[in-house]
Parts: structure tokens; sequence; C-alpha cells
């Protein structure tokens, strides 16, 4: 691990002052970052602890949540309010890595991990782009069987790993964000960035900025809503295809959905071709399944991993069943 | 888990009840702490980069990997370690419950499995749900087989003792709960 300095902030001024420094970092967690650190794939000049800002889950005024980026994972999936009202959220933390690093690892550096592949960590041997701008992507043409379908670049295939991302951005999550200049608040899917030609850059934060709060609005749909994860064994490992819905009928009708997709693509996808599909149709198996070939009609599989799109095509199929059948 | 309740010195890590200078090198993970400074072997290095729970502890209570967390943010908290479980009465239940179910084979993977068991315990006490727990809502959520297998599955087994470490634990907690 590269030498750094480490100081511990005590309030979010002070970590604004201190993540001011050059090639500063806050740590959260340090599920991710302290791994990629002891790869020296991450090397910081300053680590700028941030695990004791508050840590609060709050009732925002008009209904919905504020979330402090601090709160660890287990304590908002946990999170009563939560789990009756976002249940989609409380499933996918659940859903994701394992109790010890959802104890250890807080809200706002779930959203910060690194969107990666085994080629990124792979300093030794493999070109990565996003490790070394530039150097070329050992994974287009590699064992890439649990890349990305959808929005991938030529310089960059990599998924973005988060199950709660998944869940944010179906529930559309706001992301309240400080930095020098001052505080501003983005919708969740404008955090995240496609790879382009620039797979390095994963969002949208300029540097020394720091997620504060995250804000679930009031949203009745969600309360009807879920998150199914498919992977290679039952627990403790990412999604080869993870999606995360709400659904709300109107008699047979789709009154309105939510639907966002994890494991194919460099960010949490939120699958906005499919809804339009759906809403004000027919809640029915043939219904869904169109609107999940509608998402999929720009899907561009590399050689391993065409069994995603219909893998996915099945499960948004399936999952959008579930909560029709519930609200029956 | 320490018999001294107050809190640790904002300067110092509480270790088994033992307070413990910060480590001058932030770079020092909690687990090299332990097991290179302190000569506290009884927590194992694993992966060392958290996937197999090898190197579980108990911090304020809560269960974590050592390996993935930095010595230096934990001062003024209190870590629970392996050593720290039996006392002059004995082995602590879980331990002795793991001789009785054949819980464990080499024995590597073994402080880990009870440190994430202890938290574990606690977790569902308190009604954290977990991936397999049908009801989101339900205030009670029962120790069940299939319960405890996903909550332990971030701690691996190479000799295959999972059976063996869920009885114990389904002995310890769930025939206490019942």
């Amino acid at each position: 691990m590269t030498p750094f300095d480490y100081s511990r902030a005590g309030d979010v001024a002070e970590a604004l002052r201190l993540g001011g420094a050059a090639q500063a970092k806050f740590l959260g967690g340090g599920t991710n970052l302290v791994d990629l650190m002891r790869e020296t794939i991450e090397r910081p000049a300053a680590l700028v602890d941030i695990t004791r800002l508050p840590a609060d889950i709050a009732e925002r005024e008009g209904g919905g949540l504020l979330i402090g980026a601090a709160v660890r994972n287990t304590a908002l999936a946990e999170h009563p309010a939560v789990r009756r009202r976002y249940p989609v959220l409380s499933r996918a933390i659940l859903a994701g890595a394992s109790a010890q690093i959802r104890n250890m690892a807080t809200v706002g550096g779930n959203l910060l991990q690194r969107t990666r592949c085994p080629y990124f960590y792979d300093d030794a041997g493999s070109r990565c782009n996003k490790r070394n701008p530039g150097q070329g992507c050992d994974a287009i043409d590699g064992f890439n069987r649990n890349h990305a379908i959808l929005g991938a670049s030529e310089a960059c295939v990599a998924t973005h790993p988060s199950d709660m991302c998944v869940a944010l951005a179906a529930l559309d999550a706001v992301v309240h964000v400080e930095g020098g200049h001052g505080k501003r608040q983005m919708p969740f899917g404008e955090l995240h960035r496609l790879p382009g030609d620039r797979p390095d850059q994963e969002t949208t934060l300029q540097p020394g900025e720091l997620i504060t709060v995250i804000e679930l609005p009031s949203q009745s749909i969600a309360a009807r809503s879920t998150y199914r994860k498919v992977r290679d064994r039952s627990s403790y490992a990412f999604a080869l295809v993870s999606v995360a819905a709400a659904l709300k009928l109107d008699g047979g009708k789709v009154k309105d959905v939510r639907l966002a997709l994890g494991g194919v693509a460099h960010k949490p996808w939120r699958a906005l071709k499919a809804e339009q599909a759906l809403r004000g149709g027919e809640a029915t198996a043939e219904a869904f399944r169109a609107a999940a070939e509608a998402e999929f009609t720009d899907a561009a599989p590399l050689r391993d991993n065409a069994f995603k799109i219909e893998l996915a095509k099945r499960t948004i199929t399936a999952v959008l069943a579930e909560l029709a059948g519930d609200a029956r | 888990m320490t018999a001294d309740r107050t809190a640790a010195p904002a300067a110092a890590i509480r270790i088994n009840g033992v307070d413990y200078p910060v480590p001058a090198d932030p770079r020092v993970s909690l687990l090299d702490l332990l097991r290179e400074t302190l000569n506290l072997h009884g927590t194992k290095k694993g992966c060392n980069q958290g996937a197999c729970g090898a190197c579980t502890v108990l911090v304020d209570g809560e269960r974590i990997v050592s390996c993935l967390s930095l010595a230096v943010q934990h001062a003024g908290r209190s870590v629970t370690t392996i050593e720290g479980l039996a006392s002059e009465a004995g082995l602590h239940p879980l331990q002795q419950a793991f001789i009785e179910h054949d819980g464990f084979q080499c024995g590597y993977c073994t402080p880990g499995q009870i440190c994430s068991a202890i938290g574990m315990a606690s977790e569902l006490q308190r009604g954290v749900p977990s991936h397999v727990t049908p009801d989101l809502a339900a205030d009670h959520i029962a120790p069940t087989h299939d319960e405890i297998r996903e909550r332990m599955s971030g701690n691996l087994c190479r000799c295959g003792a999972h059976n063996g470490i869920i009885a114990a634990i389904r002995g310890t907690y769930a025939e206490a709960a019942e």
C-alpha cells in the first residue's frame, strides 16, 4: 500500500476542508477502497475518514426519507420505514455482499465503489482503460461472461456491482452533494456515467465533492416493490442480472411502474424504454415480455455474455408477474 | 463482551478489554494489528480481501472483516476477538457447541465463524432481515436452517464443516429462542 496521510472529519465542513487536499479521497467503510489500495490500483495521498459524520435516517417533510451518507448498509436495510415503504431497497441491500461487509460499508461508499471487472484488478497481466487510461481493454476479447450488454463502449465493458444502487435508481433517489462551491442536488441517474472514452471517470462529482445525503422521495408505488438477483451461487456473488421493480395496477392495467437493472451496464440501469412500454398497458405476461424486449433492442453482447439478454428479459417478466400477482 | 462498560479512550483501541495505542502507520489493518503487533493470532488471515470471513471480529458488538478495515479507524472502539470469548468459568457456549457438533476440521476458519455467529445472533435478535426472510415487516425472525445458512455465507469453510457449523449455531441460539 502506498503511504498516505490519515485524518478523521468531525463534520461536513471539516471533511470538505480536508478533502480539498491534492490526491485526497474520502474513506467510508473501506470495503472497496482499502482493497484497491492494497493492490496499489488506488494510490491516494490522503484519506479523510468520514465514518463519524452524522449517520441519521430522518423522515423528510412531506414524506420520503433523508439518509445520511455515513449510514451503514445494514442500518438502512433494517430500518422499519425502509422495510415497509421501500422494500425493494431493503431487499437489494440484503442481496449484496456479506453481513460483515454490509455492517462496514456506508451508503455513500456503496454509491462510489468502483465499477470493475477482473481485468481491472489484474495489474500485472492485463490492459485496462479504467486503471491506465488509453492502455486498451483486455476484457472485450477476453473472458467476458459477466460483462455489460447495455451502454458499454470500445474502452470499457465492466458492470457496476452495487445492488443497492439498482434500487435507488428505480426509486428516483436524489443525491445531495457538498463541495467547495456549495451544495447541489442531482437525480440518482445523473450520478454515474457510462464509460464512453473515459471509463476512469465513473461519476459526475467534481474533485473534493462529498455526498452528504441520499433522499428518497415519497412514493406510494414503492410499497409494492421488490428486487430479484440472479447469480452463479445463492449468496455472496455479484449479479449476472438483477431487477428492481415497483408496480401499481389499476384494474388489469399498469397505472405506473419503476424498473431498473443491475449487472448489465457500467452504471445502475434505469429501464425507461420498458417503463414507457408498460405504462397504461395491460398487466399480462405477454405485455411484460414485450416491454423487456423493448429495453434490449440496442443490447450488444460480447463473446460470452449473450445469455444475459434472455436472462434479463425473463427476470423482468417474472418479477413484474410476481408484483402483479401480489396486487390481485 | 468486556467487563469494562465505559467507552475506550479516543486515542486507543480497546481489544478484549485492554486498551492499546492506535498504530502510527495508518496503513496497518485491524487484522495485522491483532496478529503482527499484539500477537493475538486467533484471528486468521485467509484471503485478505474480504471474501472468506476468516478475519471476522466484533467491533462494538458488530461483526466486520478486520482485513479491510484500517486499525486507525477504530480509535475509541471496543474490539472482541476469539481470545476474548472464553472466561475463567469455561468456553463460550458457542465454542463448546462447535466441539459438540463437529463444527470444524482444520480449525482455520473457526475463530471467524464463531465471532461471525455471535454478531449474527445479535442481528437476529434485533430483527435484522436477511435475503431469505419471507416477510420484511416481520418483528420476529426465526433462526431457521435457511436463515442461518444465508447469514453465515460470508464465512467460508474449505473443510466443508458447514453443516456442523450451522448445527452448532442452531444448538446455541435457536433452541434457546424456542
